[in-house]
């Protein structure tokens, strides 16, 4: 098992610097590819009025003269051991894990990722409990009731979850709770915060309840799938001649194998949406990972797109991870292969 | 038409089993309503079987075994199933019960054995925690007790090592083991009655034979009835103190296991008899299949289900195309639905059937 981990844990490093490599090629490879010169890329970093000289100067301070391969191992440099970067009066030593400086505000990556990371992980913890709780439940019912009025209405309230985009219902929630009624914060973060645990549901139900709903909707059906599929099963006809009661037939028979899909998941949809929510945190300007992601990708701020992109990309491999070994905590015929 | 009535099956029945019997199965019928139509699955069924007896349901794939055991154990899920009849378990009829006072009775009083160990244990805990589980839901002990309980019920069975085993995943059983542990499951709450569906067809035949004499041993023990249902006379031979031969949901011949063996009338059960494979006997060429297939549960032929299947069915004078044979007690204990003559039914028996046996 534990040499099962470690295998693990040098793959996903060895994955995390493919993706750090073919999302530097994208930004940095291919615009020279398409015929960029040093000089075109830095023109974007230096004011609308700049001279030639200048906009030269600006290329050589962001290295963009050197070749791509040096570019790269500088930046791999940084996130390994640290590294020392000069863009204005002196040189600053970035410590490792280092991503670079933003181009447009000089001002290192890293900390503005951990300032943010609080309130995308807030706004993906409680969705995830209202999601998982709310779409595995309706999902049950759904299953054991299935053809019901409740199923069928169930089952279309979660079509329309899936299809409704987030800046739809994320927009027509704020306008109907926030602004019409009053009911909650029209908007903008606090992070977990324990002092004031109502303040922060305050301003995160909507969010919270918008991205659920979306999930959740998911969830519901692949829930119901599960358990339409589980409790047609021979073990539960036995649980049945057990004697047991229904609901423990459901639940400890029922449940408990259809969860194990369910699971995979949402290890997957969680590690995903903790490298940012764009739309929700777009929708109700939310200060986390997804909007600054929006804000780097407008301003062409290379190395806050790099890096946000490397911890999203941090978030999928662990939770691929964490995934797989849950599975073998889930399932016990996993556990002894 | 007296006679015939005296000796059509009592409702109260002195059948194979005498009268008062523990289990007391009257009219049976469980049906189906489909989309194409009524899937009569049990039409009419009835039997008893006394504590300390065995009684061997045979027949084809979809003649109704199994769903009538499933009914006796109130397992048709609800509103799927249209049950009429009586299901007397110990002077309580069960059709028509609440599913809560079926509950209570189901593990407890009534247990049942399926065909397939693997799927039907749960495959993400340990047969100690199934084992514990079918105990404790009908006896108030601590989970120490339960366990205990389990590994002596392990160690009756004979799995060895119970005391570790119980900790092992239905996956890492082999599949004789894991009938034995569905064994010890059914028989944890000393139920008076046990129903085996098929318990030996998922096994390897050198399996089959221990599991059988495991079923035997532990039924004089516990002194239970028990229901073997199967398609294998070969399985009942072995265990049944009677022999319910069904056909299209409807019993065709209904006798003591030695009457059947010895002395069938029915030509369904010398189909069966016919296509079972003998040691004992000198080795004729091959064995001889019922010709044709089970009829749709939904569309049964008029007359006599099995007549167009039946060699025999020309000497009745058209009765078995138009008539159903009713269930007549030709001799002491001995039922039969079938339109042949006495007559003939001994000659074909002891002229045609009996020597290619």
């Amino acid at each position: 098992m534990l040499t099962y981990i470690v295998r693990r844990l040098i793959g996903a490093v060895i994955l995390l610097f493919v993706v750090s490599a073919v999302v530097f090629s994208i930004f940095f490879l291919v615009p020279r590819i398409g015929g960029a010169t040093p000089d075109d890329l830095a023109s974007r970093y230096v004011g609308k009025s700049a001279g030639a000289a200048q906009i030269h100067q600006t290329a050589v301070l962001l290295g963009f003269t050197d070749p791509i391969y040096v570019q790269y191992g500088r930046f791999a440099k940084g996130i390994v051991v640290g590294e020392n970067y000069n863009y204005g009066p002196a040189v600053e030593h970035c410590p490792a894990p280092c991503l670079g400086y933003s181009y447009i505000t000089q001002s290192p990556v890293l900390p503005d990722l951990l300032d943010r990371l609080p309130v995308t992980l807030s706004l993906a913890a409680g969705a995830a409990f209202l999601w998982l709780v709310g779409g595995v439940a309706t999902g049950v019912i759904s299953a054991l009731r299935r053809g019901s009025f409740l199923d069928r209405s169930a089952m279309s309230v979660a079509l329309a979850g899936v299809s409704l985009p987030i800046f739809f219902t994320g927009l027509l929630s704020l306008s109907i709770f926030s602004y019409g009624l009053g009911w909650t914060a029209p908007g903008g973060a606090s992070p977990m915060d324990a002092t004031s645990p109502l303040n922060w549901a305050y301003r995160m139900i909507l969010p919270w309840i918008t991205l659920a709903f979306l999930y959740a909707a998911a969830y519901a059906r692949l829930t119901r799938a599960g358990m339409l599929e589980t409790m047609n099963e021979d073990y539960i006809r036995t649980a049945r001649a057990k004697g047991l009661r229904e609901r423990d037939v459901v639940i400890k028979h029922g449940l408990r194998a259809a969860l194990t899909p369910i699971l995979t998941i949402f290890g997957l949809d969680l590690g995903l949406l903790l490298g940012g929510a764009i739309l929700t945190e777009t929708t109700f300007s939310l200060p986390g990972l997804g909007q600054y992601a929006v804000q780097a990708i407008t301003n062409n701020d290379l190395p806050k797109v790099l890096g946000v992109t490397l911890l999203a990309a941090v978030f999928i491999i662990f939770a691929n991870l964490v995934v797989d070994l849950l599975y073998a905590v889930v399932d016990p015929r996993v556990r002894t292969q | 038409m007296s006679a015939a009535q005296e000796s059509r099956v009592p409702q109260d029945g002195p059948g194979p089993s005498p009268a008062g019997a523990f289990l007391q199965v009257k009219d049976l019928r469980v049906h189906f309503p489909t989309d194409d139509g009524v899937v009569k699955s049990v039409d009419g069924l009835s039997f008893s079987v006394d504590r300390g007896r065995t009684l061997g349901i045979v027949g084809e794939s979809g003649s109704g075994k199994s769903v009538t055991s499933l009914s006796i154990m109130g397992l048709h899920a609800q509103g799927t199933a249209e049950i009429s009849g009586q299901v007397v378990l110990n002077g309580d009829n069960l059709v028509g019960a609440s599913a809560e006072h079926i509950r209570k009775l189901r593990g407890k009083n009534m247990a049942m054995i399926f065909q397939d160990p693997l799927s039907a244990m749960h495959p993400y805990y340990t047969v100690g925690h199934q084992i514990v589980e079918a105990y404790r839901v009908h006896n108030k002990v601590s989970k120490q007790v339960a366990r205990n309980h389990a590994i002596t019920m392990l160690d009756r069975v004979g799995i060895p090592q119970a005391k570790s085993r119980i900790d092992d995943y239905p996956h890492q059983f082999s599949g004789g083991m894991r009938q034995r542990a569905m064994i010890a499951m059914a028989l944890s709450c000393d139920p008076e009655l046990l129903i085996a569906d098929e318990p030996t067809t998922a096994l390897d035949v050198t399996v089959q034979a221990q599991i059988l004499d495991l079923i035997r041993d532990l039924q004089q023990e516990f002194n239970s009835a028990v229901i073997i249902i199967t398609h294998d006379l070969g399985v009942v031979a072995e265990l049944a103190d009677d022999i319910l031969v069904m056909y299209a949901g409807r019993s065709v011949e209904y006798a003591s296991a030695d009457e059947i063996f010895t002395a069938p009338r029915h030509p369904y059960t010398w189909g069966l008899l016919g296509s079972m494979p003998r040691l004992d006997r000198e080795r004729t060429e091959r064995l001889k299949p019922i010709q044709g297939a089970p009829p749709s549960l939904i569309n049964v032929p008029n007359g006599c289900p099995f007549h167009p299947r039946c060699t025999y069915a020309d000497l009745t004078a058209g009765a078995s195309q138009t008539q159903l044979p009713e269930l007549l007690e030709i001799s002491p204990r001995h039922f039969l639905a079938c339109h042949l003559s006495e007559q003939d039914r001994q000659r074909v028996w002891e002229s045609e059937i009996k020597p290619s046996l």
